[in-house]
């Protein structure tokens, strides 16, 4: 199965119903993902389909057919948001970490401390409190691109802010939402959880 | 530069947020097999036959009678076994091991266990079986009633907490030189050690146990790990081969070990005034269906029964019970939360009767410095408790604001909680803890089997010794904490990290320094070719604690907190919704502050989720809620904002000044939103105040006030 994973077009043998977590962690040996729950609830294994966040535990392989996946090791420790979830206390046991990052990623430069909130519903923190990741996200979002990140490698930064384009023989991207993850992610959080109870 | 009070950036920061950090689940070794543990499905019976339903070819099949040395789980008291023989105690009880190559095959795998049931027991006020009873007498309670103006009574109740740490249990057990090395995710290496080679019937020298990156702990990780890491020791020495064993999440949740749940039953005497007469509390904690480590959850609780106040009559009974359910077992603040949630809600109770600002009530009997704890011990200058109420009520304006929200639908709430740092009574000296500083080209080498598991140990620790032999940060590495490198510094728990094994490393800094005198470090390895500088636990004091009387010093210091929390009732959905919390806490030195607020904030919000969201549903002995889409763990939307504000009252014991700071926060967030869900009108006893609870609550009382 063909893909563009971290930036670069791969192809890939496995299953198209294994779950794209497996394939990351297993066939593509990128263990940086992370499952804490594989039920869509904790988002330790996030990851941006098409520049979005998803949950990789709930997102069938065959469903980034011509897609572009991003993960941990996509952001190769040059995105602002790495260096301050260290300085800032945004990180403790580091398991959640990789995925926090991603959907702190995916979140609009300018993003208020509600947007930071609801934009990491998905993330559960078990250490920190997420005081530590507020404090991080707020200073990766005052940082101004470093010398590395104005480099033409290192595409980090511009491709989790505006996602990278789906190949052209690609279906449509609205169609190709990986429907359960992103109807996971996409409920507001205290609601669906409250109707769970 | 000194780095000590400096915010460093932690040292294994970039690895984990670069993924580059390898937790138990990304390692892999050649030819490794996947672990499987097939469980009880009932609560209480014998085991009549166990029929294996696939064909066994490529399997290896590991029982009872597999195990070389004593079939028990090595800790307090040898009662747990490995694998069950005859007898199952509790749901999800482990009887059989498979192990195969491929995962898919290894979950299709299909065991039929039959089972003679019995009658179980779920309910600690029916059991038959105490594991540990403990009583604390200062005083004369009953002429303590008798000078009372009022007397209060209150049972308050608590549930099970699951730790839910994200990375769930696992390990590898790897065959190796005659024996095992286990990898794994834990806190304790040489806990997993010991029982390993009980069960395994090896000399320490064939079993190694190495730290992998742990994914949090919070207590689940202390002494649970034991078991797993003997099951997954067993598959591998059966087949030759590397095996691996990761719970997912339910299998984690309903098998591993919980907070005890407890019924504390109080009754105080006071005068008019506000002065505590008498003290007379009851704790019953639900251990589970094996020991454990429940009698010494059950002393922590009792010694900190009281609350942080001053009485000179106090009676503590305290008795940990089997019930036929997963054991209970170490979480984050052990014990202490059951019965401080209960002293601090009965005691804004008691402001209440007596018609008084629950801050003076506090103030008036908070302990000071000179004043005897329940045990007997004096308390000494970095006592703390009214310097910490005192700034929480000025950093909230409480009186004021409190006024101010009567008759809306917030409330303001504050608790008054203290924690004792390191082992209960002589823990610290049997413990006898070692850790050792080697000499490198660049600096020192840490070698401790104290474990990183997102705390910041490895940071901190390497700051006491940079700092004490006058080098920067990057000249100090920390070993991996790997029981065939380092020596045993104990456990990782009971906020004794930092105090004493960072206290120990200290002391060997101090001695290294002095022994390579105007040498550098390069200098000196020329000369002498290597230095190793080892020291061992030694009592600071000539203080002494009776574990039969529980009479003396329970503790080397406490470390003091004071938490206001303001919450928002919803009349619709009857959610309480945590607004801020301010705590207050005084830890002694922060050594890396950002470190030490993560730690509170954390701790902070484990505790409200305790209180208002975490509800384990026990069903026939089983968990029935055994995955986060209903155990609810608070997510940012469910998380108000957290000030802290650090208090430092050095103790003169500790590296810089440090007491212990892992589990003081989980303390008082409990009953400070309890306080707050209280001054909203609703007599909260029990928690967590899940929104039907709260329903029920209002219910009641609505319909009694008719």
């Amino acid at each position: 199965m063909r893909f563009v994973l971290n930036g670069r077009e791969v192809d890939v043998k496995a299953h198209g119903m294994k779950r794209l977590l497996d394939v990351l962690r297993g066939e593509c040996g990128l263990t940086g993902t992370k499952e804490g729950c594989g039920e869509g609830e904790c988002g330790a294994c996030t990851v941006l389909l098409d520049g979005q966040a998803v949950n990789a535990c709930l997102v069938p392989f065959g469903q980034v057919r011509g897609h572009s996946v991003t993960t941990i090791e996509g952001l190769r420790g040059r995105h602002p948001l790495q260096r301050a979830f260290v300085t800032e206390g945004g990180t403790q046991c580091g398991v959640c970490t990789p995925g926090m990052i991603m959907a702190a990623a995916a979140l609009p430069k300018g993003a208020t401390r509600e947007d930071v909130r609801v934009g990491l519903a998905g993330n559960i923190c078990r250490c920190t409190g997420y005081e530590g990741i507020y404090r991080a996200v707020r200073k990766a979002h005052r940082a101004r691109p470093t010398a590395h990140d104005s480099r033409p490698t290192a595409h980090g930064s511009r491709l989790t802010a505006q996602g990278s384009r789906p190949t052209a023989q690609g279906p449509s991207r609205r169609s190709t939402r990986p429907k359960s993850g992103l109807a996971a992610r996409r409920q507001p959080p205290a609601a669906s959880r409250k109707g769970s109870r | 530069m000194p780095t000590i009070g400096r915010n460093v950036p932690r040292c294994d920061g970039m690895e984990k947020a670069t993924g580059a950090a390898r937790y138990v689940d990304d390692l892999a070794f050649p030819g490794m097999l996947h672990g499987r543990t097939v469980r009880s499905t009932i609560a209480c019976g014998r085991i009549r036959r166990v029929n294996l339903l696939f064909d066994p070819a490529g399997f290896t099949v590991v029982d009872h009678r597999d195990i070389p040395g004593r079939n028990v789980v090595a800790l307090i008291v040898d009662d747990q076994p490995c694998l069950a023989e005859r007898v199952v105690r509790h749901i999800a009880e482990p009887v059989l091991l498979l192990a195969h190559a491929d995962r898919e095959r290894l979950i299709a795998a299909d065991v039929d266990i039959e089972y003679e049931p019995s009658e179980p027991v779920f309910d600690p006020l029916h059991s038959p079986k105490v594991f540990k009873s403990v009583a604390i007498d200062k005083g004369d309670v009953e002429a303590g009633f008798r000078v009372a103006d009022e007397i209060v009574e209150g049972e308050y109740r608590v549930g099970h907490q699951e730790h839910v740490y994200i990375e769930t249990n696992g390990v590898v057990a790897v065959p190796e030189n005659g024996g095992i090395t286990v990898h794994g995710s834990l806190q304790c290496p040489y806990y997993v050690q010991k029982a390993l080679c009980v069960v395994l019937g090896l000399p320490p020298e064939k079993v190694r146990v190495v730290q992998a990156e742990t994914g949090g702990g919070f207590g689940g990780k202390e002494e649970y790990p034991s078991i797993l890491a003997a099951h997954a020791s067993l598959l591998a020495l059966k087949s030759g081969r590397p095996v691996k064993m990761i719970y997912d999440r339910a299998e984690d949740m309903e098998a591993t070990t919980k907070r005890h749940p407890a019924v504390v039953r109080t009754r105080t005497g006071v005068t008019r005034a506000g002065r505590l007469t008498a003290i007379d509390v009851d704790v019953l904690l639900d251990g589970g269906a094996y020991t454990t480590l429940s009698p010494v959850v059950l002393s922590r609780g009792v010694i900190h029964a009281t609350g942080p106040y001053r009485c000179d009559n106090v009676r503590v009974r305290g008795r940990v019970v089997m019930t036929n359910t997963p054991p209970n077992g170490a979480f984050r603040g052990f014990g202490a939360p059951q019965t401080q949630f209960a002293a601090e809600v009965h005691m804004e109770r008691m402001a209440e009767r007596l018609g008084m600002d629950p801050v003076k009530l506090r103030e008036v009997n908070a302990f000071r410095a000179g004043d005897t704890t329940a045990t007997g011990q004096a308390l000494g200058r970095d006592t703390s408790a009214l310097k910490v109420l005192r700034e929480a009520v000025k950093r909230t304006d409480f009186r004021r604001r409190r006024r101010s929200l009567r008759g809306t639908n917030r409330g303001l709430g504050l608790a008054l909680f203290f924690h004792g740092a390191g082992f209960t009574g002589s823990g610290e000296v049997r413990l006898a803890s070692k850790a050792s500083l080697e000499l490198t080209e660049r600096g020192a080498r840490i070698l401790v089997s104290s474990t990183d598991i997102g705390q910041g140990a490895r940071t901190v620790l390497a700051q006491i010794v940079a700092d004490t032999l006058g080098l920067p940060l990057d000249a100090i590495e920390v070993a991996r904490a790997d029981t065939g490198r380092v020596p045993d510094s104990g456990p990782t728990v009971a906020s004794r990290t930092t105090m004493v094994v960072g206290g120990l490393l200290q002391r060997c800094a101090v001695e290294m320094k002095r022994t390579i005198g105007r040498l550098t470090p390069r200098q000196y390895l020329r000369r002498h070719r290597a230095l190793v500088v080892t020291r061992q636990y030694e009592a600071p004091t000539a203080a002494t604690f009776d574990e039969t009387t529980y009479r003396g010093d329970a503790y080397g210091t406490y470390a003091w907190g004071c938490d206001v929390a303001e919450v928002e009732f919803d009349p619709v959905t009857y959610e309480i919704r945590p607004v801020r919390v301010t705590a207050v806490q005084d830890i002694g030195k922060a050594l890396n502050p950002r470190m030490a607020v993560g730690q509170i904030e954390g701790g902070t919000l484990q505790g409200i989720g305790y209180a208002l969201l975490e509800e384990v549903v026990v069903r026939d002995g089983r968990m029935a809620n055994a995955q986060l889409t209903n155990y609810i763990v608070p997510t940012t939307m469910d998380t108000p904002r957290i000030d802290v504000v650090i208090v430092e009252n050095g103790y003169r014991h500790g590296p810089f000044g440090a007491k212990g700071v892992g589990e003081l926060p989980f303390d008082g967030a409990p009953p400070a939103v309890a306080n707050a869900v209280r001054h909203l009108g609703l007599d909260v006893r029990s928690l967590p105040m899940t929104p039907e609870r709260i329903m029920m609550l209002s219910g009641q009382q609505s319909a009694g006030s008719r």
